[in-house]
């Protein structure tokens, strides 16, 4: 292939998923709503919801994770104290801006104080729409947090039911189980194509395509996977002597998009993260045949990530998800990036922080609010944290 | 009466206004010879946290209960937390989470040493029952880390849509029936006896009338309590380590008796410094104290004659005026519906109904909101649900900021700046509201 075709084809790719990510208006979901009467788009928040349910009940899900640092934050401020992180205010900016005006309901999943508490605001803020706090089991037997969960589920299919004004049929599931079960398997492809070449699919356009997922319907992110993986592997692209580094704790407040090139400036070649975990919360295909409400909850029990919202009942295997991050993706290093005033992520981080110690895995740490300006600190940072890598390795 | 109090030097009616306070003190003494005395008594023991809390189970099992959020407290009263909450963030502790770990945390790495001077045992086992806040669930985590011990996880699903539903009763009655008990009879050697449990069960009811009874005696005017300065002593035992015991009968059976006497006398709270003097405001509070300033922040509502009538910080560890006892006759169910209504545990809307009732049913002037610093559970929300209980009830609501203890976030003049212009806005309205 012509290598400025191909270049064209990675560039325009990325230019559609920046172009979504920036659109604060949410115009493309508006769209696909206004196509046709009786659609319905219902968002969720972090960390992780079944998106088959909303797909199987002929919605889209839309994924919301805050403003970012384009969004001027006027209302959402007098609703948070400062000593909160920013996602929840600029969330709130976003509904009473008009932004989600389109959204038929909303789901919170259940990753901390913050967001459930969000939850209940919404309620009050916003009593027209359809919105539910998401519980998950943590507790992990099938048949005690299996059971718990499926009955959730049940629930959600049956409102989600009512909403469209259909009940939602088995095997609606299992079609959107197969769609979404591809959805994950390219971005696993994708997150396995940059750890082996991080340098052909840089970060922010990893990052820029994987939220295009959060906000397109799912057969078309997936043929934008294809797409990306198509171009990306065709272009050539000079490898640079960076180090690689697992970038960890940003998996609720996004980091602003700055942040993550920044980390590439400075010398890091991010080859593994948990950004935007709903994308490939579950680790493998779930089953198609059988009860699919079921199947969605034993993937959820036995082969989903590892984060700070979920407890491991397991002393020795704390923090040996992010150990097995850095030897799958051949990394050297492990960044924690966090939101300022961020509990779960940063509770966790001390834990994690000795695993990686004993381990012999190098680190550093900072935080972040979605709407950082300042990336000298962090690239300063991470530069010194690359260059002390290369030196070590090099020893 | 079977009790025999016995303080020869006090005439009979001081006898009974100490005997709650008397006994309190004894019983916290006690509990906490009891943990400090495990390592030669062969005692086992149980941490576990306050909302959520099965103390009648735990006691099952003959494990003694310690509370990481007590021992907390404790070292904030005593102004050592500060002390500890650095010591944590010199380990590797971010400045931004909940204080109440880095108390804990601190205390650790300094030697674990409880009130009495003697070192805490290390617990045989972390039962990670809570409800209404995650951070507990990393703070055993990392307590686990430390101390590599048994940790048995209850979860309680959170009461998002404001009710308990089957499934959740279900899913929390399974887990105590499949994990919790089981780990229990397992970490303590002893065999779980269900009539045992409705034992003890049958003693928190008894107790758990009296303090409901305590509490809405503040619908009097004078109010004879403090509903939330005073109130954190009347909760201490049945939130703590000594519901379903005698002692905590006996305790609030005391405390009632004491109330009551003081409501046929016309009185008001009792105050670090005596009885208060005349009461001008009643409030509501919502959110926990600030504990390394308390008496100093106390005093900022006494010397103005604001009273407390009612707050939702004396219902982290159970809802009882809202019509809940555990009950006997269904000893696991009751557990889970405990854990479940806690007050953390209820959505935000279930919360402002609960603070609006509380303004309209003790006639109260308003809301002050105590917003902590470190407490995601309890803060974010908060200044729309002060909105929301204006808006309801037509009273003003304000807000001040403090920490639980953390003393770096207590600022004294800033605090009360707010409180006396708070307290001049309820004039203001008084007198409007006379004028017209
Ligand atoms: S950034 Fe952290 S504290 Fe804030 S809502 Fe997300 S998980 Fe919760
Ligand atoms: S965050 Fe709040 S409720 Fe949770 S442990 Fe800390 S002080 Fe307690």
């Amino acid at each position: 292939m012509d290598a400025s075709l191909t270049r064209s084809a990675t560039a325009g790719i990325v230019a559609r998923a920046q172009d979504l990510f920036e659109d604060l208006s949410f115009n493309a979901a508006r769209e696909w709503k206004a196509a046709k009467p009786g659609r319905k788009v219902v968002g969720y928040m972090p960390i992780y919801v079944p998106r088959e349910i909303i797909h199987a009940a002929d919605m889209l899900p839309l994924g919301v994770v805050g403003g970012g640092d384009q969004l001027e934050v006027i209302h959402g401020d007098a609703y948070y104290q400062s000593y909160i992180c920013r996602i929840p205010r600029s969330t709130i900016e976003l509904g009473v801006s008009g932004r989600l005006d389109f959204v038929d309901g909303m789901l919170f999943p259940s990753i901390c104080d913050v967001i459930r508490n969000l939850s209940g605001m919404w309620k009050m803020m916003f009593p027209d729409v359809y919105s539910r706090y998401f519980d998950v089991p943590q507790n992990y037997r099938d048949e005690i947090g299996g059971n718990y969960y499926v009955n959730e589920l049940a629930e959600l299919r049956h409102d989600l039911g009512e909403l469209r004004g259909k009940p939602i049929t088995d095997d609606e599931l299992r079609h959107s189980i197969a769609v979404y079960n591809e959805n994950r398997k390219l971005v696993r492809e994708l997150y396995a194509f940059r750890a082996e070449r991080p340098w052909q699919a840089p970060a922010p356009e990893v990052y820029l395509v994987l939220r295009a997922g959060l906000v397109l319907p799912v057969e078309e992110h997936s043929a934008m996977l294809r797409d990306y993986l198509a171009a990306a592997r065709a272009e050539e692209r000079p490898m640079r002597d960076n180090c690689r580094i697992v970038l960890t704790g940003a998996f609720c407040e996004q980091p602003p998009l700055n942040l993550i090139k920044s980390l590439e400036l400075a010398g890091c070649y991010v080859v593994d993260d948990d950004l935007l975990l709903v994308t490939r919360w579950l680790t493998a295909d779930v089953p198609t045949d059988g009860d699919p409400l079921r199947n969605l909850a034993t993937s959820f029990l036995h082969q989903s990530e590892s984060t700070a919202a979920k407890y491991e009942p397991d002393q020795k295997e704390k923090g040996q998800h992010l150990v097995r991050a850095v030897k799958k993706s051949g990394a050297e290093g492990v960044i924690f990036a966090a939101p300022s005033f961020c509990d779960p992520a940063l509770l966790d981080r001390p834990m994690l922080q000795h695993v990686l110690k004993d381990a012999g895995i190098p680190f550093i740490a900072f935080k972040y609010a979605e709407n950082s300006g300042q990336m000298q600190p962090i690239r300063e940072q991470a530069g010194t944290f690359a260059d002390s890598i290369k030196l070590w390795s090099g020893a | 009466m079977s009790r025999v109090i016995v303080t020869p030097k006090a005439a009979a009616k001081e006898v009974l206004k100490d005997a709650s306070m008397q006994k309190q003190k004894d019983m916290m003494a006690g509990h906490y010879d009891r943990l400090t005395s495990a390592p030669e008594t062969g005692a086992k023991v149980a941490s576990t946290f306050v909302p959520g809390n099965l103390n009648e189970l735990i006691m099952c099992f003959d494990l003694v209960n310690n509370l990481p959020e007590v021992n907390a407290i404790q070292s904030g009263l005593r102004r050592q937390s500060g002390g500890y909450v650095l010591e944590a963030e010199k380990i590797g502790h971010s400045e931004d989470v909940c204080t109440y770990v880095k108390s804990d945390v601190g205390m650790m790495a300094k030697g674990n040493i409880a009130p009495n001077g003697k070192k805490f045992p290390n617990p045989d086992v972390l039962l990670l029952s809570y409800t209404g806040c995650f951070t507990f669930m990393k703070w055993f985590e990392l307590l686990r880390e430390q101390y590599k011990c048994e940790t048995i996880m209850l979860h309680t699903p959170y009461m998002g849509d404001g009710k308990i539903t089957p499934n959740m009763v279900e899913y929390m009655v399974k887990q105590l029936k499949e994990e919790v008990i089981p780990k229990l009879e397992q970490v303590s050697g002893v065999k779980f006896d269900i009539d045992r449990l409705r034992e003890n069960l049958k003693k928190s009811v008894t107790a758990e009338e009296d303090l409901v009874w305590v509490l809405q005696s503040a619908k009097n005017k004078p109010s004879p309590i403090d509903a939330y300065f005073g109130g954190i002593y009347y909760i201490g035992p049945i939130f703590g380590a000594f519901r379903g015991t005698d002692d905590a009968i006996e305790y609030y059976k005391f405390l009632r008796e004491e109330v009551a006497e003081r409501i046929a006398e016309g009185k008001g709270p009792v105050t670090p410094d005596g009885d208060m003097g005349k009461e001008k405001y009643r409030l509501v509070v919502e959110g926990p104290p600030n504990y390394t300033n308390f008496r100093q922040f106390w005093k900022m509502f006494y010397d103005e004659g604001a009273v407390v009538v009612a707050s939702s910080y004396t219902k982290v560890g159970g809802v009882y005026d809202l019509g809940f006892r555990h009950n006997p006759d269904k000893p696991l169910e009751t557990l889970a519906e405990y854990c479940l209504g806690v007050y953390t545990n209820r959505s935000l809307p279930m919360r402002i109904d609960m603070l609006s009732n509380y303004i309209n049913e003790y006639e109260a002037d308003g809301l002050l909101i105590n917003s902590i610093k470190s407490c995601n559970s309890f803060s974010a929300g908060q200044l729309l649900m002060m909105r929301e209980v204006e808006k309801r009830t037509g009273k003003p609501a304000a807000f001040v900021e403090s920490d639980l203890v953390d003393p770096r976030y207590f600022s004294a003049a800033n605090i009360k700046n707010r409180l006396e212009s708070y307290l001049q806005m309820i004039e203001q309205k008084r007198a409007g509201s006379k004028a017209a």
